[in-house]
């Protein structure tokens, strides 16, 4: 959202608000999701891949309507792309430690 | 001096130069916490045996104090499209409300920082909880550091509302934004430590 936006209608603002109330609802569902999967004791690569999954769509929730991340800029997208870039390697060099024969050790 | 490019946008960016400052900010706490998840990641492979966060951590006070976090996320928007639709009073509503739900997550958090520590479970005493206590930690610095700019635009710094409130509206959007992040953090804190 951009400061031009401040003169945006009521109604607009009203439909915003609306799908604030939505995104909250579905993270509440999401966290109770998350809960009640782990008190199954699934296997760990199982419990994991859900655990991670479940966040990654809650935590885009939260960027694409809280943060407006839908709206944004081009700039912004292309620093958050080279952020994400880095932080992918980031997470990537202990994954890789933990096979003989990778490139490190 | 005035500060520029506060309310009107920067030609070449197409931002304000508050906007483009607070993501460059994100960005460089993503790689601060990803730093952290990676050591997580490492100490936890490595390790020949590691405990299920819930046999250790309290699910029930996380999960309530994860509900805390989104809920007060709802409520800093609301805060900000307050503005937007010009009602200032609605608006430190929504605003008190976001610092009091930061404070529930502290009060809670300091009763499970508190029940470990009678436990004799401190952070030097395995990897685990060091891992626990230093992403927790500095998580917690974070909502504080949040609480006193929301605070501050709650109180004193709501001031400037009367002289230029396209000013005050952007610069409530910009610390919502780093509120929403830290929300975004406990987001993946919560399941990578107390449920798996």
């Amino acid at each position: 959202m951009q400061a031009s936006t401040t003169t945006d209608h009521a109604a607009d603002i009203d439909k915003h608000v609306r799908v604030y109330i939505s995104v909250f609802v579905a993270l509440m569902a999401l966290t109770i999701v998350t809960v009640a999967v782990s008190r199954f004791h699934p296997p760990v690569p199982i419990a994991v891949a859900v655990a991670l999954l479940v966040a990654t769509i809650k935590g885009s929730l939260v960027a694409c309507y809280f943060m407006h991340l839908l709206s944004e800029k081009k700039l912004i997208y292309a620093v958050l792309a080279l952020t994400a870039a880095f932080f992918i390697v980031l997470l990537a060099l202990p994954v890789l430690t933990v096979h003989d024969g990778f490139w490190i050790r | 001096m005035e500060i520029p490019y506060t309310v009107e946008v920067r030609p070449d960016t197409g931002l304000t130069n508050g906007k483009i400052g607070i993501w460059l900010f994100l960005a460089s706490e993503v790689m601060l916490f990803g730093a952290l998840f990676a050591s997580y990641i490492l100490i936890r492979t490595g390790a020949p045996s590691w405990p299920r966060g819930d046999t250790i951590l309290n699910v029930p006070l996380a999960t309530f104090n994860t509900i805390v976090l989104i809920s007060s996320s709802v409520t800093m928007v609301m805060a900000w499209a307050s503005l937007k639709r010009n009602r200032f009073g609605t608006f430190r509503m929504y605003m008190a409300t976001t610092v009091l739900l930061g404070g529930v997550f502290l009060v809670v958090k300091y009763f499970e920082y508190s029940h470990k520590f009678e436990l004799g479970l401190f952070p030097s005493t395995n990897n685990f909880l060091a891992i626990y206590f230093t992403l927790t930690g500095l998580h917690m610095l974070h909502v504080i550091g949040g609480m006193a700019v929301n605070a501050y635009f709650w109180g004193p710094g709501a001031k400037l509302w009367k002289t230029n409130p396209e000013w005050f509206t952007n610069r409530v959007e910009h610390s919502g934004l780093f509120w929403h992040f830290v929300d975004l953090v406990w987001i993946f804190l919560f399941p990578t430590l107390y449920l798996l």
